[in-house]
């Protein structure tokens, strides 16, 4: 079993929080944390690594490093892994926000239970990218989504008890639709006497799922996983979630947890079942068109900057869903770009809120102002993430919006061209909101007096911030690398239906 | 008559022998020794509960009548009744303390012979294959938790309670029995394989109505929507530990008991007759127990909705009608006994530490009690079904056998339920919320509880993280029903 090393994503973690239980004091619990991340780090660089070579090498499996171990063998559930592109990428972003993470909640009260749960949360979201198999994945999905409320309801600020709430039910809700899709899929696995399936692999391979089932399942499963992407109606857990989660649960969130939902509609909905994702596109691009919008103009009327960037992650995580339904390779390339990109991008933004919280203890940016003058390293990274928010060449944010466009664009019909030229309003509204925030926040005049004596980064902080800002602007001047990684994805056979290749 | 036949029944004679001893020692024993009683009791239960997992207690493999067809036993049964074993165990344990109390001196002999009758009557309600025999089995189960439901003397709710509760057991009972009477004047006999021929063919109003009322009175005992009006005051006015054996092993025993009937008696008129009957109780149960126990402030009571909810759940693996249903529905007993019992267990170590039952009390308990505050998330989260814990497999495994029999309706049916999962998220979470998140200025202090209490505490604990992962037991009942004789039913 530990032979595999995509494994090896669960047993750190899981060694991780051992560890936790052992610790007396707050700086050994810093160095579990630290340590448990760096090796997390390296291990997604190694898997990288290895699975470029093996690429380069002509494989051309749609999965590297698959193993599967039986679990429950009358039910066929096994523990499966495997990863394609899209995970490793994934799996990269997200041992970086742990990273960054852990440094950010350096000084968090109560540090033993909040890495606890921290940690609990990254086993599930780090398992649900590693997992081919439904059972296993729906199992770590969850095991992702429970200690949020915890993590919120203790440890955050503001209307604490009421957004925790309002998260872990909205969340779970969906998980409801995704079980009954992901069991109905089950059951439709394999072609009449067959042997029924978990393992995604083999039910594309199967291809079984009759057209009227499709049509049921889809959209069960497209909601269930749509909710934690952030799909307008569904969206309303978000903005009081962000609002009041503490930094680094702000940053996992939006930054990991949220492409999860991205994430999981292409990897169930769309792979397993591209007939029906071929018909109903259209009532889900309408939806996520109107939270691109949507979202966007809300984070203009916001003051309160988690409001604000939250807001703004429910417009660049539509843009996510938005691309992925348009159903081409380009635009679904740009979909993981944007995932990758949003992810760095806003656990920069809520990173660099909770320390100016810290230090300000206010979110307010009507009671702020002048902050460049006061404290301008945190400053300077705000204006970078800000530029990469709104699309800035050189950064992240550019690649994978362009990328995006471009690809929604090859739709020639008129509804494609009426929602993409809509959802490229988003890039403008988003200019709006960022520059609106940077210049009264950072260059307007100062506020308040006693906003003088405050400090700059400590540390710690800058380690945070600069693992990120070098994530994104990597990503922003060697696209190609990404595009490279990715684009394997799209070639496996089921595909034909959609006219992929 | 062949006497060897006894021989079948190894479980309840060697729940009668306890029964013996702990009566003999009540009895016998002189009043210094009598403190001794409650371990005892526990300890030989447990031998009891080992033993029936012995190779000669599960049976050669094949199904056994016995007494010309009025007593099955299978390995089936041997597993179910091995499953409320365990459960009665971990009861004992949690009620040693309580029992030990000086408010029992006097009756700590009567709630132990009481708790093992009952046991008996559900044994034989489980592995009677007669209608008979059934009732013996149901009065036998029901009439002396009344009894154990008023053990708290100086208290008016319980004696409230005790009188709700035989009132309702006698009436569900003559519902039954009225149902048994269309039974009998339908078909002729009384034996389950004789009516499951005869009923085959027929279709009247007569075999409706006795569908009905058979239902409507084990319904009474299951606590389902609309016959649930008992259950709470009854669960409030109890004493602790005889609330937690009511839940968890009385439900658990009449559930499986309901699911012999239903596909062993009327099984063949399932899609005719009944299974829009059930369909509409699930509903009714899970909505209903849900929305109820939102309100709920006094623990018990919030754990009585719950439970009735719980109950409807369960009742998926019987409208599934296929062995899968009847695996999940063992296997979602299991994990509920255990979940259930973790959660009563911190609620009867709080009051019998301070007497305090209401919610508001448990308000910042993760300061003062971290592990009880633990264990009683552990247990709310298990209810609700939240991976890794054990919960959240049974429920996805009665939701896969309840799918397996396929139609919409049942899609539909589950669907319902799974929102329903969200709803009572909420109120678990709310308990959650108490102990860890809310801050109060009278928070119940730091206080040890004792051994056996925290011991149950412990095994319950341990069985919540470990029931899910470890395969082997779902698989194992998986196996274990779909060779059993019980699947020619489900053909």
């Amino acid at each position: 079993m530990f032979s595999n090393i995509l494994i090896y994503f669960v047993v750190i973690p899981l060694v991780m929080l051992g560890g936790l239980a052992l610790c007396q004091n707050i700086r050994q619990i810093r160095a579990v944390a630290v340590t448990g991340s760096l090796a997390l780090i390296g291990l997604s660089a190694w898997v990288l690594a290895e699975y470029l070579e093996l690429r380069g090498a002509g494989n051309e499996d749609p999965m590297l490093f698959v193993d599967s171990w039986t679990w429950f063998a009358p039910l066929n559930i096994h523990l499966a892994v495997g990863v394609d592109g899209i995970s490793v990428a994934m799996l990269i972003l997200s041992s970086i926000i742990v990273f960054a993470g852990s440094f950010a909640s350096w000084e968090i009260k109560q540090a033993k239970e909040f890495f606890l749960w921290l940690i609990l949360l990254s086993t599930g979201v780090f398992g649900f990218f590693i997992s081919i198999d439904l059972f296993t994945m729906f199992m770590f999905y969850e095991v992702a989504l429970i200690p949020m409320y915890l993590l919120i309801g203790v440890w955050g600020s503001g209307n604490k008890n009421y957004s925790a709430m309002k998260l872990t039910l909205m969340l779970m809700g969906g998980s409801a639709f995704l079980m009954l899709g992901l069991i109905g899929i089950y059951y439709h696995s394999a072609p009449e006497g067959g042997q029924l399936t978990w393992n995604i692999l083999e039910i594309a391979n199967n291809d079984a799922i009759d057209h009227s089932w499709q049509t049921f399942l889809f959209p069960m499963t497209f909601v269930g996983f749509g909710v934690l992407g952030a799909m307008f109606p569904f969206h309303t857990w978000s903005p009081d979630g962000h609002a009041s989660a503490p930094t680094a649960v702000s940053m996992l969130h939006a930054g990991v947890l949220m492409k999860l939902g991205g994430y999981g509609c292409f990897r169930v909905a769309i792979y397993l079942m591209p007939q029906a994702a071929h018909e109903l596109s259209w009532i889900f691009l309408i939806l996520t068109g109107i939270s691109v919008v949507y979202g966007a103009f809300c984070a203009c009327v916001k003051t309160d900057l988690k409001y604000i960037n939250a807001y703004s992650s429910v417009s660049h995580c539509g843009l996510v869903l938005f691309a992925i339904l348009m159903l081409n390779e380009t635009a679904m390339t740009g979909a993981i770009m944007q995932m990758l990109s949003h992810g760095l991008m806003t656990a920069l933004f809520f990173a660099l809120i909770g320390m100016i919280y810290g230090r300000t203890h206010t979110r307010e940016i009507t009671q702020m102002g002048g902050m460049m003058q006061i404290m301008p390293y945190l400053s300077v990274c705000y204006v970078i993430a800000g530029m990469a928010s709104l699309g800035l060449p050189g950064l992240s944010g550019f690649v994978s919006e362009m990328t995006i466009f471009v690809g929604s664009f090859q739709h020639a019909d008129m509804f494609h061209r009426v929602f993409t030229i809509a959802a490229c309003c988003s890039i403008v509204i988003t200019a709006v909101y960022i520059l609106r925030v940077v210049g009264k926040l950072l260059f307007g005049p100062v506020y308040d007096e006693h906003h003088l004596s405050l400090t700059d980064a400590t540390w710690w902080e800058r380690l945070s911030t600069v693992t990120l800002i070098v994530s994104v602007a990597a990503i922003g001047c060697f696209p190609n690398f990404f595009n490279h990684l990715i684009n394997f994805t799209f070639k496996p056979a089921i595909f034909a239906v959609l006219g992929l290749n | 008559m062949d006497y060897s036949q006894f021989l079948t029944m190894k479980q309840e004679l060697g729940l009668l022998v306890v029964f013996l001893l702990v009566f003999l020692y009540d009895t016998f024993m002189p009043g210094r020794t009598q403190k001794g009683l409650p371990v005892v009791t526990t300890v030989l239960m447990l031998l009891l509960t080992v033993a029936g997992f012995c190779p000669c207690c599960l049976g050669s493999g094949s199904d056994v009548m016995a007494f010309s067809g009025m007593y099955e036993t299978s390995p089936v049964i041997s597993a179910i009744k091995n499953i409320l074993n365990i459960g009665v165990v971990i009861v004992l344990l949690q009620s040693i303390r309580w029992a030990n109390s000086d408010a029992m001196a006097m009756r700590r002999g009567e709630f132990y012979e009481l708790l093992l009758v009952t046991l008996f009557g559900m044994y034989l309600m489980i592995s009677s294959r007669h209608f008979l025999m059934f009732i013996i089995g149901l009065e036998s189960a029901s009439l002396p938790l009344a009894a154990m439901t008023a053990l708290n003397k100086g208290s008016q709710e319980s004696h409230e309670a005790a009188g709700k509760y035989i009132l309702t057991a006698v009436f569900s009972s003559a519902i039954f029995m009225m149902g048994l009477s269309f039974v009998y004047g339908l078909t002729g006999s009384l034996y389950f394989s004789n009516i499951y021929v005869a009923i085959a063919s027929e279709m009247n109003m007569m075999l409706v109505c006795a569908v009905a009322f058979v239902i409507a009175g084990i319904g009474f005992k299951l606590s389902l929507v609309p016959f649930h009006l008992w259950t709470a005051d009854v669960y409030q006015g109890a004493p602790t530990s005889v609330t937690s054996y009511l839940s968890v092993i009385s439900k658990g025993a009449t559930a499986f008991a309901f699911m012999a009937v239903m596909a062993q008696v009327f099984g063949t008129v399932y899609s005719r007759v009944w299974e829009w009957m059930l369909y509409a109780l699930i509903i009714l149960t899970i909505t209903v127990g849900n929305l109820f126990a939102i309100r709920q402030r006094n623990m018990k009571r919030f754990l009585a909705f719950s439970s009735i909810s719980q109950a409807g759940y369960i009742m998926l693996g019987i409208i599934a009608y296929n062995t899968m249903g009847v695996a999940a529905m063992m296997y979602y007993i299991l994990v509920y006994i255990f979940s259930n019992l973790a959660a009563f267990g911190v609620i009867g170590a709080i009051e019998n530490a301070t007497g305090r039952v209401s919610m508001d009390d448990y308000r910042g308990l993760y300061k003062t009690n971290p592990r009880l505050s633990f264990a009683m998330m552990l247990a709310m989260f298990s209810l609700a079904g939240i991976p890794p814990f054990a919960g959240f497999f049974s429920k996805f495994f009665i939701f896969t056998g309840a799918l397996n029999q396929g139609s919409v309706a049942i899609y539909v049916l589950v669907l319902i339920a799974l929102i329903n999962t969200i709803v009572s998220l909420y109120y678990y979470l709310l308990v959650v919320k108490a102990m860890f998140i809310s801050e109060d200025d009278c928070v119940i202090p730091t206080f040890r509880s004792a051994f056996s209490e925290r011991l149950g505490l412990w095994i319950t604990v341990a069985g919540i993280i470990f029931l899910g992962l470890v395969s082997c037991i779902y698989s194992g009942l998986l196996t274990l029903t779909a060779d059993s004789a019980l699947s020619l039913f489900f053909a």
